[in-house]
């Protein structure tokens, strides 16, 4: 509760200040620095990261626990853990949860917290959206778990196949959470792609050109502009299936005419480019730390780009390799087999340009890289298995079976979870001021990856045999009792390994109060990010970066002499920012970003229980937007320094320490939101989207 | 911002401080956030409106013989003419834009509902046309053809009426001082939006009405 004129950032350990409040429009703005509120309104792109991880890492543990009841139920033949009816439910939401509520948000952690940062900028383009986006994937998350206790969960796969996910075979409200969950995480990732792509293309740091720009920050923004074009698609998917079995429509309805490859098409032509969603962040951040700890810049940085940028596009042009089974005909078959051995070209470029980055290199074998090294490792893995189901004669004896499951594991858990875990580790100081414990997390890597091996390598084998996937048991004369044992063993080796992350957490905070500060740059690291205090201050930098070549940071520490020997010319502490500016304008908290989002799985709920629920969530969504687009971004009376740039009323507060091209503005320089500005740019895409969600029908 | 005094940005701001022009925000794109955002979000409507047009003659194309149809219920004249009642709201949107940007407000207000009014005429119009069709039989969930035609278009439906309420939301922003020529991009991003929903109904129009077979 500070007043206005006291200096608006002190820091404490990972918690930045909010600035303070004054009663401007319906309600008094939120104020405090800590506490539950100051995280629940915060608009810090910083908290608003570091809360997407939190709660992917606690639906990681949810998803996790199904996992185990999988295997269990597996374990051996015959086995009698979950009824037929459960298993379904439990795979179902294994499958949904890891996809959309632990790998996509985990993504969107790093690309909240680094992308900003990387990128030299104060905030997000839009902060108070991206609060939104991320209590609407939480609301939307939480709205599809709840199905467990109201009559069931969802049963129809992760896919959601039409007509099997229909009233006919699937009678329980399960399939309504699965299609109206997803479509409020949905809202949240098309916004949020919205504003991540704007913040990249419009608040880089003077002399951030586009190809000086990290390789993590390119492959988070081709993952960008996937989801703004494939979101779309699932969204009318998903709204055919919710009027199908909600309003009695006909669209999967067989017996009225329509094609069951309908469903199929839609969904994977979202689902191949979701498997790039998935990945590319993997990718990305395997990129940022394989060099650092090679102590050596990328290699092919321009390959590195282009080949994302390449999968991006060529992601769209192989959907139906899901689907060769389907009796689509031999001249689709052939065509999109082609195609996707072609994918498999750029992605090697990534590969080979990983291995070169290391060639030569003084490796340091920090956990970080370790986690990379390995995911890279199993990436391959998986990669290879899609290769040999891009041929299709070959995939017809596959499809539906352990080999796919092993397949999209390699290719899930060990590219893109193991991506991740090392960017937890790479990043954790950064964002916390201490590192994690090295030793444990070494031991935490070799469990996980001995884990994961036994458990996902056997199904290669399982599925060759023929062993179906979906299935919820199997006869004891198959032959497949051996290896579904090494799975179920290796899964609980792999629950093992995150519990001895969840340990490293523990233990390292401990240790960590009373013991000095990391500093700046513990790794001695490339990026931008680097180039401010640790834990990142809530203004992130103390003036305007100017950035003269990739790894600016890397070269203000650095020289490289003549001969080729690297010299160092300056300390990390002395180059970077030490967060100690108290003049950086700062975008206010907002109540209305989760007073919106509150709003959309009433309207959900609504939809399957009673219309007036529905009308009460638009109540909600209808007026927190007012309340949204009447509200300044930013609190005049928060305002201890020049208030002169009232005069522009966009939702851009962030600008901060980016700005464009020559200027050097080291603030933020509009401020103060016109409210019917705002109506435009923010109000049209919220309220199309809810609008979409409050149900356009007929 | 009615609560704060508006003076231009001093142009000697302290050093390090300064902007290089609060009226054009200092992006990279030279585009304010607010614009990039829309063109970004139209980009994804287009995939969305193109999934739900491609559903529709999907599902066209696979109507049993003999039930109700495309043609038992199409009124291409009645339909052509709401369809020209949108097309020339377009016009007028430009008229109002054209107004706010010279700073004549009560042209601005005339134009702006003008917009509102044809737009609302269009919605009627589609308001009647559902209640003819149902009379003829075609339900929701009468048939194939059914589901998927009141869909697309009542998703197109749904998409004007947002656009009339953001069209009001303008107004009442002017009547009460919020919304001046300082922020004519509001009314012209209003405006992308609004011509967006036109081309679409055009396309609509001419792939569903003109080729019903
Ligand atoms: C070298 C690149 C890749 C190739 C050539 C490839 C190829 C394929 C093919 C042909 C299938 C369909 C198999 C079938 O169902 O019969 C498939 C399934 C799958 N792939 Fe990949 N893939 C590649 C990379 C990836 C990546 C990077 C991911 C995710 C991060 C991924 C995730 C999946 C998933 C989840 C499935 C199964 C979907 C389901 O049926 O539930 N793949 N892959
Ligand atoms: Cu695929």
């Amino acid at each position: 509760m500070t007043t206005t004129s006291e200096p608006p950032l002190q820091l404490t350990a990972g918690v930045q200040l909010v600035r303070p409040s004054s009663s401007l429009g319906v309600l008094a703005r939120p104020k405090g620095d800590t506490g539950w509120k100051s995280w629940l309104f915060t608009v810090d792109h910083k908290r608003i990261g570091i809360m997407y991880g939190a709660a992917a890492l606690v639906f990681l543990v949810i998803g996790g626990i199904e996992a185990l009841l999988i295997r269990l139920q597996l374990a051996v033949p015959g086995g009698n853990v979950l009824s037929e009816d459960a298993y379904n439910q439990v795979f179902t939401m294994h499958g949904v949860t890891m996809v959309f509520l632990v790998i996509m948000p985990m993504a969107a952690a790093f690309a909240n917290y680094l992308l900003p940062l990387q990128i030299g900028a104060r905030d997000v383009a839009f902060p108070r959206l991206n609060a939104f986006s991320l209590w609407a994937f939480l609301a939307g998350g939480i709205f599809l778990n709840t199905s467990w206790f109201l009559g069931g969960a969802p049963d129809g796969g992760w896919f959601g196949y039409a007509p099997n996910s229909g009233l006919v075979y699937s009678p329980s409200n399960g399939m309504d959470f699965y299609a109206l969950g997803l479509q409020i995480a949905g809202i949240a990732s098309l916004v949020s792609a919205i504003n991540l792509i704007t913040t990249v293309l419009n608040m880089r740091a003077p002399g951030m050109t586009l190809f000086r720009m990290p390789v993590l920050t390119w492959m988070l923004l081709v993952v960008q502009f996937l989801l703004l074009f494939a979101i779309p698609v699932i969204t009318v998917a998903l709204f055919l299936l919710t009027f199908d079995r909600l309003f009695g429509a006909n669209f999967f309805n067989v017996a009225a005419g329509a094609d069951p490859l309908l469903w199929q098409h839609l969904f994977w032509i979202f689902g191949h480019p979701e498997v790039y969603i998935l990945i590319l962040p993997a990718f990305g951040i395997m990129s940022e730390v394989i060099p650092v700890f090679s102590r050596k810049p990328i290699f092919g940085y321009p390959f590195m780009v282009f080949s994302g940028i390449a999968i991006g596009f060529m992601g769209w042009g192989v959907w139906a390799h899901h689907m060769f089974t389907s009796g689509m005909g031999p001249v689709s078959v052939a065509a999109f087999s082609l195609s996707t051995m072609f994918i498999a070209v750029p992605t090697g470029v990534k590969i080979l340009n990983w291995l070169a980055t290391m060639w030569g290199g003084r490796l340091r074998m920090t956990t970080a890289m370790m986690y990379s090294v390995g995911a890279v490792a199993m990436f391959t893995i998986g990669g290879l298995s899609g290769v040999t189901h891009a041929i299709a004669p070959a995939d017809t004896q596959q499809t539906d079976t352990y080999y796919i499951v092993a397949h999209f594991h390699y290719v899930i858990f060990g590219g893109s979870l193991m991506g991740m875990l090392s960017g937890i580790y790479f990043w954790w100081p950064k964002m916390f001021g201490h590192k994690l414990d090295e030793k444990l997390g070494k031991i935490g890597f070799w469990v996980l990856l001995i884990g994961f091996n036994l458990t996902f390598g056997p199904m290669h084998i399982l599925g060759l045999q023929g062993m179906s996937r979906r299935i919820h048991s199997y006869a004891a004369d198959s032959g497949f009792n051996l290896w579904n044992m090494f799975a179920t063993v290796g899964s609980f080796v792999v629950a093992l390994g995150v519990m001895l992350f969840f340990w490293n957490i523990g233990v390292s905070r401990r240790r960590a109060r009373g013991a000095p500060p990391v500093g700046p740059d513990p790794w001695d690291a490339r990026g931008l990010e680097w180039m401010t205090a640790s834990p990142t201050p809530a203004h992130n930098f103390d003036r305007d970066i100017t950035v003269t070549r990739p790894d600016e940071f890397w070269h203000r520490k650095w020289r490289i002499g003549p001969d080729g020997e690297v010299k160092r010319i300056a300390r990390a502490a002395d180059v970077a920012h030490d967060g100690s500016a108290t003049d950086v304008h700062l975008p206010s908290p907002s109540y209305w970003p989760v007073v919106v989002a509150l709003g959309l799985p009433l309207v959900a709920y609504g939809l399957i229980y009673n219309l007036w629920i529905t009308g009460l969530g638009a109540l909600l969504i209808l007026g927190g937007l007012y309340g949204w687009v009447f509200e300044p971004p930013d609190d005049p009376e928060a305002h201890d320094h020049h208030d002169d740039h009232d005069a522009d009323g966009s939702d851009d507060s962030g600008n901060g320490a980016s700005g464009g091209g020559a200027s050097s503005n080291g603030d933020g320089a509009p401020a103060d939101g016109d409210g019917a500005r705002e109506l435009a740019g923010v109000g049209a895409g919220l309220a199309a989207s809810t609008a979409k969600a409050t149900g356009a029908q007929p | 911002m009615s609560e704060v005094a508006n003076p231009p940005p001093a142009v000697t701001a302290p050093a390090g401080a300064g902007h290089a022009s609060a009226a054009h925000p200092p992006t990279n794109t030279g585009m304010s956030h607010n614009k990039v955002a829309m063109w970004l979000f139209l980009g994804s409507e287009c995939l969305l409106f193109g999934a739900l047009i491609s559903v529709y003659m999907f599902a066209k194309s696979r109507l049993p013989a003999g039930e109700i149809g495309p043609l038992d219920v199409f009124d291409i004249p009645f339909t052509s003419v709401s369809s020209f009642v949108l097309l020339m709201s377009s016009l007028t949107m430009v008229l109002a834009l054209s107004a706010i940007t010279r700073g004549e407000e009560r042209g601005f207000r005339v134009w702006i509902v003008a917009t509102a009014l044809l737009g609302g005429t269009f919605i009627a119009g589609q308001v009647y046309e559902f209640t003819v069709f149902y009379n003829l039989g075609l339900g929701y969930t009468t048939n194939i053809f059914g589901s998927a035609f009141y869909t697309l278009t009542g998703f197109h439906g749904a998409h004007v009426t947002i656009g009339i309420v953001m069209l009001m939301s303008a107004l009442v922003a002017n009547l009460r001082g919020r919304l001046g020529p300082r922020n004519a991009e509001t009314v012209e991003l209003i405006g992308l939006y609004w011509h967006f929903v036109d081309i679409v109904w055009i396309l609509i129009f001419t792939i569903i009405y003109l080729f019903p077979q």
